[in-house]
């Protein structure tokens, strides 16, 4: 049976995502800041699909550590998903440093530390599966997603070019952009009910792209034309905008 | 984020702002954050219960913990719905101790409902079979409780309509099956007495409903079908049902995609309705085996069936009698069918002992009636009332949304205890309901 690493496994497409392989057969290794919140998500995944689920302790943050936590890891997983990223107030954000470093380093330099790790290990073997979730929002750079959007778009194009190395090395990349989707991190926005997806619906279209080693995919599929209208005003009109 | 919601009766629609936690410190985090809240599960009960301006959902927190398949016990947080557990345990030959007639409400819910099924006079209410529980406090404390420890919150939440704390974890004891199908027989019963004569004479049949026609007047007043049950054995299955006696149920569900207009419903359609259930059993005995969903859970084959009852909403109606005031049921029964408010359901089931502070059940026959949201409705709701109290019977809290103060206050003679016990382990009232404020359970 092929194992799963889910990087950001306390998150609500983390969880789905998590159980939507478990229930595909494929055993899972749980990583996140506090490993003792998955506890109950490790019975739960083991009891209801038979599967091996295990949790380690993760820090996007500890750059330092990634290469000592993936080396820690047996078996090795067979296929590793990044969810892990945060999204902070940008008003805030933009008057505090802090906060803005914070969401770059864990939307982006955290998450190309450890697929680094990753990869190398994957082209060593030369197999392997690598998804990140970005984001929609990386797509177009705009106001009330400042920061955010930054972060997902840099990571985006990272992902894009560690598929481009990895290809050769038959190690395959595939990169994940929902756009709307309930959970805590949009908990307190008014999502339009009709573009909103739920984490199990993110989660069973990943799994699908996943057998057909897709390259990028919008979750909804209608996000990416939604983005295309997005991409194409043209920049005099776009800076105008309130977005 | 504030939204509009409402419970299975679509009445009331409240505007809440509503949290979501999916884990245990999250929970303790939004106890100490927030003035005042009420859990809320999967919106199942039919009014006002799970209401409030805040409300902390529990949906998020379903992680299944700990199942032993050799004894049949299973753990889990508060927001897993019973549909999701009997898909683990059924395949491995155990079933739910007690079951509503919906598998898509929470354990937490059920506790504070402390939920009946059509067992009740044979196994009693979901209660009798937690072992234990943990809870989180108004104050944040985790505490542990059983009919052992802390047994005064343990049975203060049972039925407690979530006031006593936030319930966070249950363990209880499941029932071994030997199949997944139950022995099914139907009788017809051709009035009121013939029904409560059949009761009597299958008390010893495990599960026990009756569907009656209110409608009907004259010499078959009160016609209805006794549905019995029992969990099959392997020997009762047919050779198809042999090959995997343990079997989930093909997932087959109709979407009821919008409110019906109310004036649908009329004595007419709910005649006619009567007419055709009635007569769709043509022999006046019927047995054959199924499978558990179409016994236990027939009307969740259609999801939202409540839509059926129009944008208005509709109120479930639920009162026990004493075994001995059958006249009780009589008197009501005539005073609906007079009324020709249009009860579509009518369902009615007999209860067996029970000790409990504040739980529903009590040893009688109760009976449950669907009404449509509509001038002059809750006046007549009223008026049983007065009838229930008289025959020295009580209403299910689960089902309320209009009740007043003073009926609860007849019908549970331990409403002062549970409200102390309320006080003790929710001192400032921090945790309360449109409910427990109507019925000045949280309130002076």
């Amino acid at each position: 049976m092929a194992t799963v690493l889910i990087l950001g496994a306390t998150s609500d497409i983390g969880v789905a995502i998590a159980k939507k392989f478990a229930s595909e057969k494929f055993n899972i290794v749980l990583a996140a800041r506090k490993p003792e919140y998955l506890k109950p998500l490790e019975s739960d995944i083991s009891i209801r699909y038979k599967v091996d689920c295990t949790s380690v302790a993760f820090d996007a943050l500890r750059y330092e550590a990634h290469a000592i936590f993936f080396n820690a890891i047996l078996p090795k997983p067979d296929i590793s998903i990044c969810v892990f990223g945060i999204l902070d107030e940008e008003d805030l954000a933009f008057n505090d440093w802090n906060i803005t470093e914070r969401m770059i380093h864990t939307n982006f330099t955290g998450a190309v530390s450890i697929l680094n790790v990753i990869a190398k290990y994957y082209i060593t073997q030369r197999a392997g599966t690598i998804i990140g979730i970005s984001s929609v929002a990386g797509d177009r750079g705009r106001a009330s997603k400042l920061i955010y959007a930054s972060a997902k778009a840099a990571f985006t194009t990272y992902l894009a070019g560690l598929r481009n190395k990895c290809f050769k090395e038959n190690v395959h990349v595939m990169a994940v952009k929902p756009g709307f989707v309930y959970t805590k991190m949009t908990e307190n926005q008014h999502l339009p009910e009709a573009i909103t997806s739920t984490p199990v619906e993110v989660a069973d279209i990943i799994y699908k792209a996943f057998l057909r080693k897709k390259n990028t995919i919008y979750i909804k599929w209608f996000w990416r034309y939604i983005m295309l209208i997005i991409k194409i005003i043209p920049e005099f009109q776009f800076k105008k905008m309130k977005l | 984020m504030k939204k509009q919601i409402a419970n299975w009766g679509n009445y009331p629609i409240i505007t809440s702002n509503e949290e979501s936690f999916a884990f245990h410190e999250q929970l303790q985090d939004l106890l100490l954050r927030k003035d005042s809240f009420i859990a809320r599960g999967n919106g199942r009960c039919y009014g006002d219960a799970s209401l409030a301006e805040t409300t902390i959902s529990t949906i998020k927190f379903d992680k299944i913990l700990f199942f032993d398949t050799t004894t049949g016990i299973f753990e889990c947080q508060s927001g897993l719905t019973l549909d999701q557990i009997l898909e683990v345990i059924v395949p491995k030959g155990w079933f739910l101790p007690v079951t509503p007639g919906t598998k898509f409400i929470t354990v937490g819910g059920g506790v504070a409902s402390d939920v009946h099924g059509k067992n009740h006079h044979i196994d009693g209410s979901f209660s009798n079979h937690i072992l234990e529980m943990e809870m989180v406090l108004a104050s944040g404390e985790t505490i542990t409780c059983s009919p052992e420890l802390h047994s005064d919150l343990f049975e203060a939440t049972c039925g407690g309509m979530g006031l006593t704390g936030i319930i966070s974890r249950v363990k209880f004891q499941l029932k071994k099956i030997e199949t997944s199908f139950i022995r099914q027989k139907q009788i017809k019963a051709e009035s009121l007495e013939d029904l409560i004569r059949l009761f009597e004479e299958f008390h010893d049949y495990t599960y026990s409903v009756a569907w009656i026609d209110c409608l009907k007047k004259g010499a078959h007043f009160g016609r209805g079908i006794l549905i019995l049950g029992e969990h099959a054995s392997l020997i009762d299955l047919n050779e198809k049902q042999r090959k995997d006696p343990l079997q989930l149920p093909k997932k087959k569900q109709i979407n009821f995609p919008f409110n019906l207009p109310s004036w649908v419903l009329n004595p007419y359609t709910v005649k006619a309705f009567n007419f055709l259930f009635y007569h769709k059993n043509l022999k006046k005995e019927i047995n054959h085996v199924i499978g558990y969903e179409p016994f236990f859970y027939p009307l969740d084959a259609i999801l939202h069936w409540n839509r059926g009852y129009g944008r208005n909403g509709f109120v479930q109606y639920q009162f026990v009698l004493p075994l001995e005031a059958k006249k009780g049921l009589v008197e009501i029964l005539n005073r609906i069918s007079n009324k020709g408010l249009g009860s579509f359901l009518a369902v009615l089931k007999i209860f067996g002992k029970q000790e409990s502070m504040i739980s529903f059940p009590k040893e009688g026959y109760t009976l449950a009636l669907d009404f449509p949201v509509k001038k002059g409705l809750l006046e007549f709701l009223d008026e049983l009332d007065q009838v229930v109290l008289q025959y020295g019977g009580r209403l299910y809290m689960s089902k309320d949304a209009r009740m007043k103060p003073e009926i609860l206050q007849h019908g549970y003679p331990d409403l002062e205890k549970f409200k102390d016990i309320v006080r003790k382990f929710n001192p400032d009232g921090k945790i309360r309901s449109i409910q427990s404020d109507r019925l000045y359970l949280t309130t002076n």
